[in-house]
């Protein structure tokens, strides 16, 4: 049982001052030996965050035993990023990887990371850099004055500092920082498309060369895993708090339309868990959940409590009616890109190619339910859970708790991965009702139904392409309409219990309002990988009311908007008689995206052909794909963009209407990567994703709710088919390193469209390609044929 | 209501105070305080609850725990011990072969489904200790990973079987 002291993880046990870059701590210290082991980390423990970014003492601390705390607030999903951040720390500090430890995400310790939109490495990286290249620069200078001998006499070794050929004169970091801090401001790198800009600052530290890396660039292994193969790994399900009970959120089976059927409560049953002795049922407006002593009876209470909803009104077009609704909803149309004349391309084009492409909603799928414990008393507040940003995670809490922010502490404690923003923000809001309600330490356990019917769902496509090309198969022409409803980023518990309409969204940004945006739409970037002379993109926002709550689901949106794009394109190959490797070289000039291109084309022995020149009579057929796929950045998106290319080699049986990836070759450049193992982790882990995405996901619901609510209802690629997978990382020592955990994804989902026309000569234009889709459509095909 | 229930756990005698009907995953993380087994799904669906009764792989969270009074339960904390034993190997080696292989092919990300992965893999090896491709893809079917690391699993689990087969042979 892993316990945590209530009295170390409570807030405003302590006074403490806060100055400017610099925490000072009042409080007296029991003696030398503690204040030594002590006195750095306290120094960041119970204080309200987030701590001045551009102050190393933020980051970095050197502890007593000469090892080095860093405290950048990335964390571990799954993905090993911060593995990557203490390689890049341990290299900056010139320690070896072993003196590196590091804290977990936390309000009151650590600094403010976005573990989300591939920012760890990219903006996490580059902050660790700067802060550990600048405590390097002050231990050196302490060292110059310690040692008396010019700086540029100085070496390093495993942190300790030494006169070049005069070892005997030498001192420690641990010596040096003794029980003081690096009091040292730096000045943040800034990147513009790419390149990294001059600091305003001149007199700052200069980053190691990056040709100097020894740790840097290397396959370290990332030390959670050995933990998490033992059995040692301590995820938020294993914390416990003294005195802690046990929750169950009460909600409809499967959510209902967004906006229109919000859940209220008619009534409460409560003799109907007269039978469970001890349980407390919480009650706030229509949120409704149980806490009991021993977990089994809160799982019981929950499903035996009960309550009488309003039912929900019959205002989802339900799954199969889905896109006919997008298409013909009012809509506010935004042009992302307007270039050259498209209308005038396409006429003089020598094959042109219209179709309409879909893509479903499909559900982050955490593997473990999301779970959170909380501590909630008169005047402040711990939550741990798994969210990707503890801090903004504080500003759905504050106003349903009543609190201030800096009474708040949110810790974070890994889950299993989440992919986005899965139900965590539920389960840290849920367990601090239901312990506020029960003045007791509560965790919350979500139920599989509640995760995969509460989720804020990867948004659904509809995209209508045209596009031309010459006779020589140029492209003349791409024209993009999207059709999406704006993203509805909704709390479901903080919805109920605050009462309706809902007033805040994910991390407490207010609710979205109809005719916005959202987070996710088409950009130029995620087809300017092509050189097109006259392109248009535009997207046909419908409101967020009447569908389905939406958030960002790994690579938002890109798995839909490339198995569009890339069926296009194959589709303007085959019109143009060209095989499809060979007409995306003839359409990009760009060298890394051409790098991804023609490493995936090698690495899979690929023979040029023409798709579907080569088919066979059999009853199972074989055929392969390509696609080129990156996940595009809300912002700046030039400055960190991931080139990623996928082969996929397909099996079809033309009497069940199965498809079976077989192999998935994966290629990925990401800039620098900190660790090649890590990143090619990343890459097998997306061709899986990737396949399952396109051949398994897909949220059903009827006229009222969300149906797919357990793993036989909503399916997920099995072991017994998952494809072998060939993972290519090209590793750039000198470009910026970008976001390594979401690119490959749409490019896998692409060539499995692809590779289905390549093996069947029919074009399955909507995915997943699930049997009764595939049968459909090969039998449509014959009939057109007959 | 509740029962004093006596279980045999990692070759260990505990008492457990709990309703008969208590999913056996309850007692191991709540009253044993065991780390190994955990929650997925309830329902039987995705194995991350998993642990051997009788070196049975069995999923917990469906399983009442008066269920497994009078056999033997194992977890992933007990999976050396129970191999050890098992394979007459001596002493108790640190980790279960599947466990280092899984460790040197780095094949976990968040690795929550990895004890139902470790211990579908180790009920492999006992009774398959040589698998083809396609047992393993057929034993391990029912073990969901949604960090797709099928791929690594599989690679863990030919480096464990070679690693057991070089043992036996000395």
């Amino acid at each position: 049982m892993v316990e945590r002291s209530r009295e170390q993880l409570s807030v405003g046990r302590r006074e403490f001052l806060k100055t400017t870059g610099v925490v000072i701590v009042a409080f007296s210290m029991g003696g030398k030996a503690q204040a030594q082991t002590g006195a750095r980390a306290a120094r960041r423990d119970p204080i309200s965050g987030p701590p001045d970014r551009n102050a190393v003492d933020s980051y970095i601390a050197i502890n007593a035993d000469n090892t080095a705390t860093l405290y950048a607030g990335y964390v571990e999903l799954g993905q090993g990023g911060p593995t990557a951040l203490l390689q890049i720390a341990a290299e900056e500090l010139d320690l070896d990887f072993e003196q590196m430890k590091t804290v977990t995400a936390d309000t009151h310790r650590s600094t403010e990371g976005l573990t989300l939109a591939s920012r760890t490495a990219a903006i996490g990286g580059t902050e660790t850099r700067a802060a550990a290249a600048e405590a390097r620069r002050v231990l050196l200078e302490m060292a110059s004055e310690r040692l008396d001998a010019p700086v540029g006499e100085l070496t390093i070794a495993k942190g300790v500092v030494s006169v070049r050929g005069n070892a005997s004169r030498s001192v420690t970091y641990a010596d040096l920082v003794g029980d003081g801090s690096f009091e040292r401001t730096f000045e943040q790198f800034a990147y513009n498309g790419g390149i990294e800009l001059p600091r305003k600052n001149g007199d700052h530290a200069i980053p190691k060369p990056r040709d100097t890396y020894g740790i840097v660039g290397t396959r370290v292994p990332r030390p959670d895993i050995a933990e998490k193969i033992r059995g040692t790994y301590q995820y938020v399900q294993h914390v416990r708090l003294p005195g802690m009970w046990h929750g169950r959120v009460v909600w409809p089976r499967g959510q209902g339309a967004h906006g229109i059927s919000n859940p209220t409560v008619v009534n409460v049953d409560e003799a109907s868990i007269a039978g469970i002795p001890g349980v407390q049922i919480v009650r706030r407006n229509n949120f409704v959940g149980v806490v009991a002593e021993r977990e089994w009876d809160a799982v019981r209470a929950a499903s035996q409590l009960k309550v009488t909803w309003q039912p929900f009104a019959t205002a989802l077009p339900g799954h199969e009616g889905l896109f006919e609704s997008l298409r013909a909803a009012k809509t506010n149309d935004l042009v992302d890109t307007d270039t050259g004349d498209v209308e005038a391309a396409l006429g003089r084009g020598a094959h042109v190619v219209s179709a309409t492409y879909r893509g479903p909603y499909q559900s982050h799928g955490a593997m473990a339910p999301n779970c959170a414990v909380a501590d909630v008393t008169s005047d402040a507040a711990l939550v741990i859970c798994s969210s990707q940003a503890v801090y903004l995670t504080r500003f759905g809490l504050a106003p349903l708790l009543g609190l201030p922010l800096d009474k708040i502490r949110v810790q974070y404690a890994a889950g299993s991965n989440t992919y986005g923003n899965s139900c965590y923000g539920e389960a840290a809001n849920a367990a601090a009702i239901l312990s506020q309600g029960v003045g007791r330490p509560v965790r919350l356990q979500l139920s599989r139904a509640d995760e995969l019917g509460w989720d804020n769902y990867g948004p659904a496509l509809l995209s209508e392409l045209r596009a031309a090309v010459d006779a020589n198969g140029k492209l003349l022409a791409l024209d993009y309409r999207a059709w999406c409803h704006a993203t509805a980023w909704l709390e479901t518990a903080s919805q109920l219990a605050l009462g309706t309409p809902p007033p805040t969204g994910g991390f407490g940004v207010p609710a979205p309002g109809p005719g916005g945006a959202g987070l996710f739409s088409v950009h130029l970037s995620q087809t300017d990988m092509y050189d097109v002379p006259n392109r248009r993109i535009v997207n046909h926002v419908v409101t967020g009311s009447g569908y389905l709550r939406t958030g960002a689901l790994r690579a938002p949106m890109d798995p839909s908007t490339f198995f569009a794009l890339e069926g296009v394109m194959d589709e303007l190959a085959h019109a143009a008689k060209l095989d499809p490797y060979e007409f995306r070289k003839r359409n990009i000039s760009n060298a890394r995206w051409l790098g991804v291109l023609d490493t995936a084309a090698a690495a899979a022995k690929w023979t040029p052909r023409v798709a579907a020149s080569q088919r066979s009579s059999a009853r199972v057929v074989t055929g392969r794909g390509i696609g080129v796929g990156t996940h595009h950045l809300p912002q700046n998106q030039s400055d960190r963009v991931t080139y990623a290319a996928a082969v996929v080699d397909i099996e079809v049986n033309k009497d069940t209407g199965a498809v079976v990836a077989k192999h998935v070759y994966g290629v990925m450049d990401c800039g620098l990567a900190i660790n090649p193992g890590i990143v090619e982790s990343q890459i097998v882990g997306m061709c899986v994703h990737g396949t399952s995405l396109a051949l398994c996901e897909e949220v059903q619901f009827s006229e009222t709710n969300v149906t797919s609510v357990d793993w036989a209802s909503y399916p997920t690629l099995r072991f017994g088919e998952h494809p072998s997978v060939t993972p290519i990382l090209i590793q750039r020592l000198h470009e910026r390193s970008s976001g390594a955990g979401e690119e490959v994804l749409p490019a896998v989902v692409a060539a499995i469209g692809n590779a289905f026309f390549d093996a069947t000569g029919v074009r399955l234009r909507q995915y997943p390609l699930t049997p009764s889709r595939v049968l459909a459509a090969l039998r449509s095909a014959e009939g057109a044929r007959a | 209501m509740a029962d004093e229930l006596t279980l045999r756990v990692n070759d260990t005698t505990a008492t457990v105070t709990v309703s008969p009907d208590t999913p056996l995953l309850y007692a191991l993380t709540n009253d044993l305080g065991l780390l190994g087994p955990r929650f997925g799904c309830g329902l039987g669906q995705c194995g991350a609850c998993s642990v051997l009764v009788d070196g049975v792989e069995t999923r917990s969270c469906i399983t009442p725990t008066s269920s497994v009074v009078g056999k033997s339960v194992t977890t992933l904390e007990g999976l050396p011990a129970y191999y050890a034993a098992r394979m007459k190997v001596s002493p108790v080696p640190d980790l279960h072969p599947l466990q280092a292989a899984m460790i040197a092919e780095q094949a976990a990300q968040c690795g929550y489904c990895f004890n139902g992965q470790i211990i579908k893999g180790a009920e492999l090896l006992f009774q398959t200790p040589a698998p083809t491709d396609e047992q393993i893809r057929s034993a391990m079917n029912g073990h969901i990973c949604r960090c797709g690391m099928y791929p690594r699993i599989m690679a863990a689990i030919r480096r464990a079987a070679t690693t057991i087969a070089e043992a036996a042979n000395g």
